[in-house]
């Protein structure tokens, strides 16, 4: 049996130098985690810890190409209750009167850097080419729902727009507003991917959950699907597609409403 | 007793302390900014999908009968009381029980903040990674895989009586304490070739874009709920496996330890039958 020689010739200098050490620890740690708190504080060290979103974002493209697919699911795999999350029935007056008459009266809008801007109908969007999916829903907080979804490619609406060469994103505007519609800030939910999400085949705008109109709860009229990034990018009660050049002059610059509260831009993560 | 062994040795070379040390480093950053996510939805299950009813661990809290919360933990459908730690606790120590999974004592940053964890977790979760392949790139072609890590085939048959020693808290002195013992070995390569690369693995099967790489590849690990649960299994591994190396390193000669994995100089234990009359 090995014994230091301090421990074994003098037991209460160890003992007390023990509670040195042990105070000293549990000093250390709480001193530690105050400055992980005040660095998270700290824009410049956010700043540094945010970056790795584009390592992760530049390897992920390397190792999953810009075409590769989104594990799709067969009828088995669908939960029976497609859970719902974020806006859940939006309070926005103009929202809900459109939603009396059963989007008779909603257009999407397309927009922005495009020569031949329009709008479409529900019914006109319906007449679309379609694609039907069975795609896994993973949230930012954790839990995945599996889900079959039916919608027009956005492929399909961005060739009758004709997006000028200089666009680089597709920025989607919502209709709910995550704060007090009544205020004066506009709150309303709206979110941006790149050409190469917007291109992507399994990139829809789904009317469609579960062969049924798509629910109030999950975003009717019309909701995007980005397969291979989080929840929060699938924007919800689409009103309007616009195609930018950068992001930075919307809203609070960073490309969608949970990017402006912290989250990540690019969410394949 | 054989030959009295050189009093010192230089048992950690310096590209090992160092990648040591950033280890350290990333795996309680990682640990606790872990339990930050884990807290945005403390739930885990086994399969491709949530099945909401059913986690196999869930922690939350319950109305207090007398008001307030009280923590609770299920784990396979069995309520345990965890009240003050999981489920629900006073955040910094402070001010009334909130309900939170994991205290903020535990948690990067304390306070609950899901995108903040994130952004610790994803840098640090690089650094560790980079850190690891450096490692095992460093172990392979230093020789230090076959020299220190892999046990011999003598070293292996004398496994019960390792087991033995540890049992009984006796360790190695003079000449076989310049060697790792075979249940170190065993221990350093199950976790530097099992639970970490799992841990990664399973991490990554977490990300949808990496689960792109290749149809249908999480499902190999059950499928992207299950990689969840396996992340955090093998993570409480790993916390397992620093609680009994910290647990060693404190019976064993504490700072003459800690004290080669700083400087690499390591004073060989001498044999304390020895100096029995």
């Amino acid at each position: 049996m090995i014994r230091k020689p301090i421990s074994s010739g003098q037991p209460k200098a160890a003992a007390s130098r023990r509670t040195a050490l042990r105070a000293a620890l549990a000093g250390l740690g709480a001193a530690s985690l105050a400055g992980c708190d005040r660095l998270s504080n700290n824009a410049a060290f956010v700043d540094v810890l945010k970056s790795t979103q584009h390592l992760s974002h530049g390897a992920q493209r390397l190792v999953a190409g810009r075409k590769a697919m989104a594990q799709e699911f067969s009828q088995a795999d669908v939960a029976a209750h497609f859970k719902a999350n974020g806006t859940l029935a939006p309070r926005d007056a103009d929202y809900q009167a459109l939603m009396k008459d059963g989007f008779a009266d909603w257009k999407l809008q397309v927009g922005g850097l495009v020569d031949a801007p329009a709008a479409f109908t529900l019914a006109e969007l319906r007449a679309m080419p379609s694609r039907t999916q069975i795609t896994r829903h993973d949230c930012v907080e954790g839990w995945s729902t599996i889900g079959k979804w039916k919608g027009v490619p956005l492929s399909h609406l961005l060739a009758l727009v004709k997006p000028r060469p200089q666009a680089k994103f597709v920025v989607f505007r919502c209709a709910d507003s995550m704060e007090d519609p009544n205020a004066s800030a506009d709150s309303r939910y709206y979110e941006s991917v790149d050409m190469d999400d917007a291109y992507h085949v399994q990139t829809v705008l789904a009317y469609e959950l579960n062969d049924a109109p798509l629910p109030v709860a999950n975003g009717a009229p019309l909701r995007a699907r980005i397969e291979r990034q989080l929840g929060y990018k699938h924007a919800k009660y689409l009103m309007r597609v616009e195609l930018v050049e950068r992001f930075d002059q919307i809203r609070g610059g960073q490309g969608g409403y949970w990017e402006d509260n912290g989250y990540e831009w690019y969410a394949g993560i | 007793m054989t030959s009295p062994a050189p009093n010192r040795i230089y048992r950690h070379r310096l590209p090992v302390r160092v990648m040591h040390w950033i280890n350290v480093i990333c795996l309680t950053i990682l640990l606790m900014s872990g339990l930050q996510i884990f807290n945005a939805h403390p739930a885990l299950y086994w399969g491709k999908d949530s099945s909401f009813a059913q986690p196999w661990v869930a922690i939350g809290a319950l109305n207090a009968p007398g008001g307030g919360v009280t923590g609770v933990t299920t784990i396979a459908g069995h309520r345990f009381s965890t009240d003050g730690v999981l489920g629900a606790s006073k955040v910094g120590g402070e001010g009334a029980k909130v309900v939170r999974a994991f205290p903020s004592w535990a948690t990067i940053p304390g306070p609950q903040w899901l995108s903040m964890g994130r952004h610790w977790h994803f840098f640090f979760a690089w650094l560790f990674v980079l850190n690891g392949i450096a490692y095992v790139a460093y172990a392979i072609a230093s020789g230090h895989l076959t020299r220190d890590l892999l046990p011999t085939r003598a070293e292996l048959r004398q496994i019960g009586r390792s087991i033995k020693d540890h049992l009984l808290f006796r360790h190695e002195t003079g000449a076989a304490a310049t060697r790792y013992n075979v249940l170190q070995n065993l221990a350093y390569l199950a976790v530097i070739f099992g639970l970490l690369p799992l841990v990664i693995v399973a991490g990554m099967a977490m990300s949808p874009r990496l689960d792109a790489v290749a149809a249908g590849w999480v499902d190999l690990l059950g499928g992207r709920q299950s990689a969840r649960t396996l992340h955090f299994l093998a993570a409480t591994g790993l916390l397992l496996f620093v609680l009994v190396h910290l647990f060693e390193v404190l019976i064993n000669g504490a700072w003459n330890q800690i004290r080669s994995m700083l400087t690499g100089w390591y004073v060989l234990p001498v044999d304390d039958k020895r100096t029995k009359p």
